[in-house]
């Protein structure tokens, strides 16, 4: 779709979604955030990332969305080298993933449906199909009443559900979250898991790092302890 | 298509951020109409002052002035040589006794001249010269002395060269205003852009994340500097306009005070439409200096 972006005939057939091949991330003044990580995540697959605050879980999804560039090792996304990527690259790469931030980081000046159309607008969609898909989006979530209210007005639950209707607006084929479920009471938190699972189950590949166990009890596990898997 | 809808969301976007913040808008705003007033304001005095030159003053001339005890004969002579000069397009001879007539009959003079004894004035003769290039006069001038019984040769071109480099002076003053101010224009907008920057990061970083290119984040800021510079520019024009509609009955009085036929014009089209323009290109270039320096490649 977007220039820099590996075609998909071109991946092979039994393609893995995400490697990480002896990744290392250290962050100066020699702390490492990750030690020599190797896995690999299938086309479609939903795993969590799992660990205590500070295992590497942030730093981990941050690699995948070229936030973060490794120090060794090499982080392959839909079979393109993520960390030896030209800046120019980065945001085309970007456009192709769904990323929920464990902050949300929705813009409070811009209504519900502003929010959700950002993606849109900055690929340069045409706004009368963009507004569709964006109350496509809002509808998944369960917020197409709220597109006019301002994030303020909602509640947690409902910031969390914007946030993850933005990163699916673009229909990207893999979804990353952080920590989607950590303000959130264990009701909400439901709630907002079966989100997820919705998407898994037409196919979007999911990738959600989070302390909590017990959230997705069916999804494939990957434990990091103080930066390397276990 | 997509190109065109990105540069008029950033042109919204721009239009949104400047009313967001009217106050800080319209200080600005003032900041740089006020500023290019100046430059804008001195063009057009400028301007008035070129035409009233051009339209009243006539072409340079020399007067040459015959001794005072020439006879008649020489001056006819003196008149012949003119005539077949090629350097002179005409001469015009004004007997001594015309200009005795002439004094004698202005209010005051008539008494003085009544007591001399003789007529002080001499024969002279008014040259329009065919080249009314200061050097081309001067050499004239310096031939047209050394003929028979020639007392004095005066150029009239004198206060045209002074008028002329008071002109210079006048161009060069406001040349000099035009880029001191149109510094403090790019100074004005590098500043306004820097507070944005400041005020967008959260917008600036989750459209980073979103894959924003460094281009769609740069655009609204552009519009923003250029739209500001353009709109500042619109305000110095009507500064201007103001200034000269407040002048124009002063103007009027004093000219017919000294009965000059002279209205005091507004700026021209052509340097309304520089001024604005110039005033965008400005914003742009502050905006272009701005992001350099804080938005960074980061």
């Amino acid at each position: 779709m977007a220039a820099g972006m590996a075609t998909p005939d071109a991946a092979p057939p039994h393609s893995d979604m995400i490697q990480f091949k002896q990744v290392s991330k250290r962050y100066p003044p020699g702390i490492d955030a990750l030690s020599s990580v190797d896995f690999e995540i299938a086309d479609g697959e939903f795993a969590v990332i799992l660990g205590h605050s500070g295992a590497g879980k942030s730093t981990l999804l941050k690699l995948i969305a070229a936030i973060e560039r490794p120090t060794g090792g090499v982080v392959l996304v839909n079979g393109q080298n993520v960390g030896a990527l030209k800046r120019k690259a980065v945001p085309y790469l970007r456009r192709n993933l769904g990323l929920v931030f464990q902050d949300q980081k929705l813009l409070f000046d811009r209504s519900v449906f502003e929010n959700a159309m950002l993606p849109l607008s900055i690929a340069g969609f045409p706004p009368r199909e963009a507004a569709k898909r964006v109350r496509a989006a809002l509808d998944k979530v369960g917020l197409l009443e709220r597109e006019r209210a301002m994030p303020i007005a909602l509640s947690g639950g409902e910031q969390q559900r914007l946030a993850i209707a933005r990163a699916v607006v673009n229909r990207p084929n893999l979804l990353i979250a952080d920590e989607p479920t950590a303000h959130l009471d264990s009701e909400t938190a439901r709630d907002v898991a079966q989100i997820f699972r919705d998407f898994h189950q037409v196919g979007v590949g999911v990738v959600v790092a989070t302390y909590d166990k017990t959230l997705f009890p069916e999804a494939r596990r990957i434990t990091l302890d103080h930066g390397r898997l276990s | 298509m997509v190109w065109l809808h990105q540069h008029r969301d950033a042109l919204l976007l721009a239009l949104r951020r400047l009313t967001a913040t009217p106050v800080n808008t319209l200080l600005s705003l003032l900041a740089i109409g006020i500023a290019l007033a100046l430059p804008a304001g001195g063009q057009m005095l400028l301007a008035n002052v070129l035409h009233l030159a051009s339209g009243t003053a006539p072409s340079p001339q020399i007067s040459l002035f015959m001794s005072l005890d020439a006879p008649r004969a020489a001056t006819e002579e003196v008149g012949n040589r003119l005539k077949q000069n090629a350097e002179i397009k005409a001469a015009r001879l004004v007997p001594r006794e015309d200009t005795l007539a002439r004094m004698r009959a202005s209010e005051g003079l008539g008494d003085v001249i009544d007591i001399l004894p003789k007529n002080p004035f001499p024969d002279a003769f008014v040259i329009d010269p065919k080249d009314d290039a200061p050097a081309a006069m001067e050499a004239l001038a310096k031939e047209l002395k050394k003929l028979p019984r020639v007392e004095h040769v005066q150029l009239d071109s004198a206060w045209v060269r002074r008028l002329d480099a008071l002109l210079k002076l006048g161009r060069t003053g406001v040349a000099m205003l035009a880029v001191l101010l149109g510094v403090g224009l790019i100074a004005i907008t590098f500043n306004t852009i820097r507070l944005q920057v400041l005020t967008q990061r959260a917008e600036i970083e989750v459209s980073r994340l979103l894959g924003a290119t460094d281009a769609y984040i740069r655009r609204p800021f552009y519009y923003f500097g250029i739209l500001q510079g353009m709109l500042g520019g619109v305000v110095a024009w009507a500064i201007v306009r103001l200034a000269a509609a407040w002048l124009a009955a002063p103007v009027g009085e004093i000219a017919q005070l000294y009965s000059i036929d002279f209205a005091l014009a507004p700026l021209s089209q052509w340097d309304s439409l520089l001024l604005v323009a110039l005033a965008a290109g400005l914003g742009g270039l502050g905006a272009m200096l701005s992001l350099r320096q804080y938005l960074g490649d980061a």
